[in-house]
Formats: structure tokens, C-alpha cells, sequence
């Protein structure tokens, strides 16, 4: 076999592409995984997680410098000094923002899976049928017994925390032990389910931190640096878990600097042959080749890749042939909700610092409830005690401040939610002819933006959150809305839908690109609708899917 | 908790404002003035940790001073600071001396503890009054970065993190039902 010629290409090294890489792999097939970043190994590249707060200059903040360098991570918290290498060069890979657009992203190998949030939910029925229910977009190609062994599949090797809580909307999983709630989340929880009669429900979130030792990686040892990468491997990433895994078998390369810039696509099968690359170090233009390509380079770059292929026979790219390709942009909007302080509890307080929150399932346009606007959001939450940086307005300066702050403070509970936005054609990212990035590559340009459903939405987010904590007991209850800037989320979707119908969307139920049957679309890119949970696990339960259909494809003689 | 609460570490947060790192505002990079480089003196890193000691002395456990504020504040304040706060902050530390000398006809360093205790104290109700009368938009009081700064720079110190709070490198584990008596310090983290 010549050196550029494997029998799979993964595009991308996240979490979607770290699975891609490790399930074709152990069908046998010899495996490129191209990343278009540097490499990042598993703890001998962790640069920060034995570092103390005091062991950053400016303890964890940014600095005029950052700001000015990163003129979109500086938007929300991802820009600080503790893993800022991580984030892309904003510089070097530009973007034009017709509408604003807040795109983070982590060029990398492991991509974000290093930095992600890692709660892990499933869907349910409600959201595979909410747009054919409401009349919106397409319907999804997929139902939940689709996808529900793979959701298994996936929760297993990824270890995956949480309760068996016996909700419609929230299926159960194959959990390892939950983490905790504190004495304070189990009063409001009780309290809650009490009020509500069953129908609302606070629980411990479902995170992708494992409590018990899980294939040689050690459980979760509550240090709350999650993003600064785990030398534990305590959290699923690719590196900790999808990696070594796909490494094991002896049939995985992995290329880092490599920037797809193009799926080569062959008239006659009317099939993808392989991809040219960017060497981003030397600026050298490469070829691989393969019976199989998946592409995984997240929603909005796995866009720019099909919109860069075969643009000889579809002016749009490979995929456009629908229309669809790169419109239906999804994200889900937050930075709305409510805190406020808990009486009581002063003889108790946590040891440990839980990388993990409350979280509270939808429950609006659930069942006989009904609100203005369509779907619905989650939340999460939690409760703790003030730290030394609560303002007690009546202290000066001296000993007793110190003291004071030296001391918790009272326990406060906070709720945010995180709210589905509907696929709506219009949005759409498109191929900037004028800009380019540092190596002369087209950039891409947002055209974006939240309608009335979402803002309807976003009320009610506030006030249901500020209802239920002040029903549970909470005082002095206040609202926020902090401005959303979409993308904000950094749970980007949408970009190459699955549908039933080429003429509507780019893939079909197996994520294969209608038009070219040996590419396979598995991250965000692929989602027709975005409901309100946080969406990794299903990428990864998809990708599982679409691998295991793809080998077997292979195997008949059909791709 | 999860990823979100980075923020709101970020965004350290006292009296409504946040100072220093304008998280939502273009920047400004630009080599440092002459006289924020003057705050990386000895004498001034000295003069600043005193400051910062007044604000939090010495008590069971060391004070600011001993932590190390003095020199940490002007690598915040050259780092992370704007042009005009940098301005706000220098002319800050000239109208505290000259307060100094108005009430105590001595330097700021001259008086006795209790004296800069009173001094400082003064000033903190004048910073206080001044931000509940501040509209949005309107610069920040010199003090109230100077607290701010040193409430920072103590409880994230190595000696204020492990001595005036708790500091549990690697938990291995987590208690939501962990019994607590008045005095029992804070974790630092």
C-alpha cells in the first residue's frame, strides 16, 4: 500500500473524529486521523494542571495583550491565562461576521474535547419529532430506538456519571455512580419535586468524569481543572480515552498541521477518492486516499470543507445540491437565569470541588404543558458558599475584613439556562470570497442570528428560574440576562442536516453525504435539530452508528 | 462546577464593578509609562505592600504584605489595566500622600499603623460613597482598585490561599454534607 493510501480518513481529531478514529480502526480498517493543529499528548502536554492559582502571573485573568489578540474568546470566559494556547489564533484564522458570530474553537489534536463541559444527556422522542410535531424545517431521518444501543455503546466507553432518574425527556443511560449533590441542592431538589408534583425535577448533571477507575484511566479526583486537561484522564477526551484506544489497534496514523482544504471527488463512481491537504508548517500541498472518509472537522468546518470539494460540478460544493449546506446554523442560547441566597445550612458546607453542576430537564411544551413558543430549555445550576470575593458592603479594611472573608460566606443557588434554537434556513454561513486566513484559504462568514421564538424563550427562562428558586425558599432572587452572542454556546449545529430527502438535506439517516456515499458527516454539522441538551453524546453515539454502517457497507462491496 | 462558572472568575466581581479587565471593551496594548514601570521599584513595591497590609494585616495568619501584594499589584496593573485606569491608579496613589500629609503632615509610610488604618478607612468610605453614586460608564474610584487588587492578589497567594484559607490540592474526593463550625476557614478554591 503506498503511504498515502489508507482505507479511512477522519477529519478532524475532537470528540466526534476521536471516535470516527477508534471504531474504524478496531473494524480493522487502516485509519488517517488529519488535524489541522498541533499535536497535544495526553499529560506530557498538559502544561497547567499541577499548577496553584498563585503560580499564574495574573491568576488566572487576561490581560490588555489577550484582549487585544482575541478579539472574539474575549466575549465570554474562555479567555484567560490558564490554557490559553489551546484556543485558536484568532489572527491567523479570521472570520467575517455579517451578524456577530462568537466561534471558539480549539485547533488542536483532541480538538475541544479537551476543553468541552462534558454533560452528557441523551435525547428522547420528544426532540427526533419535535420539527415534524411543529411544522418546522425537516423531519429527523432517525428516531430514539435508533440511536438508543449507540447511545449505550457510547456511554460505556466513555464513562459517563449520573442518576437513573426515570424521566421521559431525559432517558436513562448506562451511568456510572453519580456524583453527589450537596446538602443544599437535596433540600431545593425535594422541595421542588414536592411543589411541582413530580412534573419538575432538579438532578445531579450527567458528566463525562468517571467516578470509578474505567480502562485504566483513574476516576474523577474532584480538583474542578477539567479544562486545563486531566492528567488523571478522569474526563472523556480524545486524548484519554478515544486515542489510546484507536492507537491500541495499530492501525491508526495521526497527521497534525493538516489542513483539509479539499474532498476529492471522483465524477465517474460519483464518490469521494480521498482529500488534499495544507501542510500548515511547511505550506506543501499533500493527498491521501481512501475507500472512506469521515468528516469531523466541527459543524462549521466540516461545512467548509464540503463547500471547498468538488465545487467543479456543484458551484456550492459537495453536498449543496440540496441547498441546505451550511444554512440552518443551530446553537443553543444561554446566559439567562437567576440566583439568589439560601438561609439556613451555616453548620454545613463541601469538601472537594465538584466539576459537575445540578441540572434540570426541560419542562416546557412537555406533556399538557403550553407555552408561546415552540421547545423548550434546561437548566443547570447548583449551590454553594460564598467565597472571599462576596462584597460585604458594611466592611472596611482591617482584621475583621479578613477575617470575614477568610470565612465562607452564606450559601447562595444559581440556575442558567440553555435553550433550543430552532433550525431556520436563513442562517446560514457562506464562503467569503475577499478574506483569507494566514495560509490563503477562504474564510468563512456568519450570517446568524436568535428570532422571536428564542426571545420569547429567554423571558420565560428568567422568570421560571427566579419562580422555582423562591418557591424551593431562595431569597432575594434576582434575574440576569447577559447579552447572547450566537455562538456562545459553542455548541455549533446544523450546517449539513440529516434528512430523508436529498432534495432537503445533505445526509441521509447513516450521515452519508447524499451525493458522494463514502462521506460521512458525523459531528454537529449532521444535526437537524438541536433540542436543549448538550449535545457531544449524541455525536458520539451517531458517529458509533455511522461507523459500524460504513464497515459493513465496505464489507458488502457497497461503498 | 462546570465550564461556565469560569466567568465569574474572571470576573471578579466587588461593590457592582469590575475593574481592570473591561471583559466586554476593545483594549489597548501599549508599551507601559514610565511611571507604571516606577511601581516595579523596590521602594514601591514596598510602599504598595503597606498599603495593601492596612487592608489586610497581619493577624493569625500573615498579612498581605507577606504575601506578596506589593508586587503583585503592579503586574496587574501594568498587565491587565487600560490606559485610562492605569492614569486613575497613579493619580490615586498621589491624592492618597496628599491626604496623607493633609491630616498627618507625614507620608503615608511615616504614620503609624493606626494612623494608616484611620487614613485608609477614610478613603474607603469616600470609595464606597462614590460608587454608589456612580453611573454607569463613569470611571472607577482609585481605592476600590487598590482593594480589589489586594483582596486578589492576598486570597490567590500561596500564603493567603494556605494559610488564611483552606487549600486542598488534589480532594481524591467530594463531601456535599461537610460539617462546618464558625472559624473553620474557607476553601481557597
Amino acid at each position: 500500500m503506498a503511504d498515502n493510501v489508507y482505507d479511512a480518513i477522519v477529519i478532524g481529531s475532537g470528540i466526534s473524529g476521536g471516535w470516527a478514529a477508534k471504531e474504524l480502526t478496531e473494524k480493522g480498517l487502516k485509519t488517517i486521523m488529519l488535524e489541522r493543529g498541533m499535536n497535544i499528548e495526553h499529560v506530557k502536554d498538559y502544561e497547567s494542571p499541577n499548577k496553584n492559582p498563585w503560580d499564574f502571573p495574573h491568576r488566572g485573568g487576561r490581560t490588555q495583550k489577550m484582549i487585544e489578540d482575541y478579539p472574539v474568546l474575549k466575549r465570554d470566559y474562555p479567555l484567560n491565562e490558564t490554557n490559553l494556547n489551546w484556543w485558536v489564533n484568532e489572527k491567523e484564522s479570521p472570520y467575517v461576521e455579517v451578524k456577530r458570530f462568537d466561534w471558539y474553537r480549539g485547533y488542536h489534536v483532541g480538538g475541544r474535547s479537551l476543553m468541552w463541559g462534558r454533560q452528557s444527556y441523551r435525547w428522547s422522542d420528544l426532540d427526533f419529532e419535535g420539527n415534524v410535531k411543529d411544522g418546522v424545517a425537516i423531519d429527523w431521518p432517525i428516531r430514539y430506538k435508533d440511536i438508543a444501543p449507540w447511545y449505550s455503546y457510547a456511554e460505556k466507553f466513555a464513562g459517563i456519571s449520573g442518576n437513573k432518574d426515570g424521566l421521559d425527556v431525559l432517558p436513562d443511560g448506562d451511568f456510572m455512580p453519580p456524583m453527589d449533590m450537596n446538602v443544599v441542592e437535596k433540600d431545593v431538589s425535594a422541595r421542588i419535586k414536592q411543589l411541582y408534583g413530580g412534573k419538575r425535577h432538579f438532578i445531579i448533571g450527567r458528566t463525562a468524569n468517571i467516578t470509578v477507575p474505567h480502562n485504566g484511566r483513574v476516576n474523577c479526583q474532584y480538583q474542578n481543572k477539567c479544562w486545563l486537561g486531566c492528567n488523571f484522564g478522569a474526563y472523556f477526551s480524545t486524548q484519554s480515552a478515544t486515542l489510546p484506544a484507536a492507537v491500541k489497534t495499530g492501525n491508526l496514523t495521526v497527521r497534525p498541521w493538516s489542513i483539509v482544504t479539499k474532498i476529492i471527488y471522483d465524477k465517474d463512481t460519483k464518490k469521494a477518492k480521498g482529500v488534499e491537504i495544507l501542510d500548515a508548517q511547511n505550506n506543501q500541498t499533500y493527498e491521501y486516499f481512501a475507500k472512506v472518509i469521515f468528516v469531523n472537522a466541527s459543524a462549521l468546518n466540516s461545512a467548509w470543507v464540503l463547500m471547498n470539494s468538488a465545487t467543479d460540478v456543484w458551484e456550492g460544493g459537495l453536498g449543496s445540491s440540496s441547498g441546505e449546506l451550511g444554512h440552518n446554523v443551530m446553537d443553543h442560547h444561554l446566559g439567562v437565569g437567576a440566583s439568589g441566597r439560601v438561609e439556613g445550612f451555616e453548620d454545613k458546607y463541601y469538601f472537594g470541588r465538584r466539576a459537575n453542576g445540578l441540572y434540570v430537564p426541560r419542562f416546557q411544551n412537555v406533556g399538557d404543558d403550553k407555552r408561546d413558543y415552540l421547545r423548550g430549555f434546561g437548566y443547570q445550576g447548583g449551590a454553594s458558599r460564598q467565597g472571599w470575593s462576596r462584597n460585604i458592603a458594611e466592611m472596611n479594611i482591617g482584621s475583621e475584613l479578613k477575617d470575614q472573608l477568610s470565612e465562607p460566606g452564606s450559601w447562595s443557588m444559581g440556575l442558567g439556562g440553555f435553550g433550543e434554537i430552532l433550525p431556520y434556513h436563513e442562517n446560514k454561513i457562506t464562503l467569503d470570497k475577499e478574506k483569507k486566513d494566514k495560509w490563503g484559504l477562504p474564510v468563512l462568514a456568519f450570517d446568524v442570528e436568535i428570532k422571536e421564538n428564542e426571545v420569547k424563550m429567554r423571558k420565560d427562562m428568567a422568570e421560571e428560574a427566579k419562580a422555582m428558586l423562591e418557591a424551593a425558599g431562595v431569597k432575594d432572587v434576582f434575574t440576569y440576562d447577559r447579552e447572547y452572542g450566537f455562538g456562545q454556546g459553542i455548541h455549533e449545529m446544523g450546517t449539513a442536516r440529516m434528512g430523508k430527502d436529498p432534495k432537503t438535506s445533505v445526509l441521509n439517516a447513516n450521515n452519508q453525504v447524499w451525493d458522494a456515499l463514502n462521506v460521512f458527516v458525523t459531528d454537529g454539522a449532521c444535526m437537524t435539530s438541536a433540542a436543549c441538551v448538550n449535545p457531544s453524546l449524541t455525536y458520539m453515539a451517531l458517529t458509533a452508528r455511522a461507523s459500524d454502517f460504513a464497515v459493513n457497507e465496505l464489507k458488502k462491496g457497497n461503498l | 462546577m462546570n465550564r461556565r462558572e469560569a466567568l465569574t472568575r474572571v470576573a471578579w466581581i466587588m461593590g457592582g464593578t469590575v475593574i481592570g479587565a473591561n471583559l466586554f471593551l476593545e483594549g489597548c496594548t501599549r508599551p507601559a509609562s514610565k511611571d507604571v514601570e516606577s511601581l516595579f521599584k523596590e521602594e514601591q513595591i514596598d510602599y504598595l505592600g503597606d498599603i495593601a497590609e492596612t487592608i489586610l494585616p497581619k493577624t493569625s495568619s500573615p498579612g498581605a504584605k507577606e504575601a506578596g501584594v506589593g508586587a503583585f499589584i503592579p503586574v496587574m496593573v501594568r498587565d491587565c489595566y487600560t490606559t485610562e485606569d492605569q492614569k486613575i491608579f497613579l493619580e490615586g496613589l498621589s491624592k492618597l500622600e496628599e491626604t496623607s500629609k493633609s491630616k498627618f503632615s507625614k507620608t503615608f509610610q511615616e504614620l503609624s499603623p493606626e494612623e494608616r488604618t484611620s487614613l485608609l478607612t477614610e478613603i474607603d468610605k469616600e470609595a464606597k460613597d462614590y460608587a454608589k453614586n456612580k453611573k454607569e460608564g463613569e470611571p472607577n474610584h482609585y481605592f476600590s482598585m487598590i482593594k480589589q487588587l489586594t483582596l486578589l492578589g492576598f486570597f490567590t497567594s500561596e500564603l493567603g490561599a494556605t494559610k488564611a484559607l483552606r487549600y486542598v490540592k488534589i480532594p481524591g474526593r467530594y463531601d456535599g454534607n461537610f460539617p462546618y463550625k464558625k472559624g473553620d476557614k474557607a476553601w481557597a478554591t
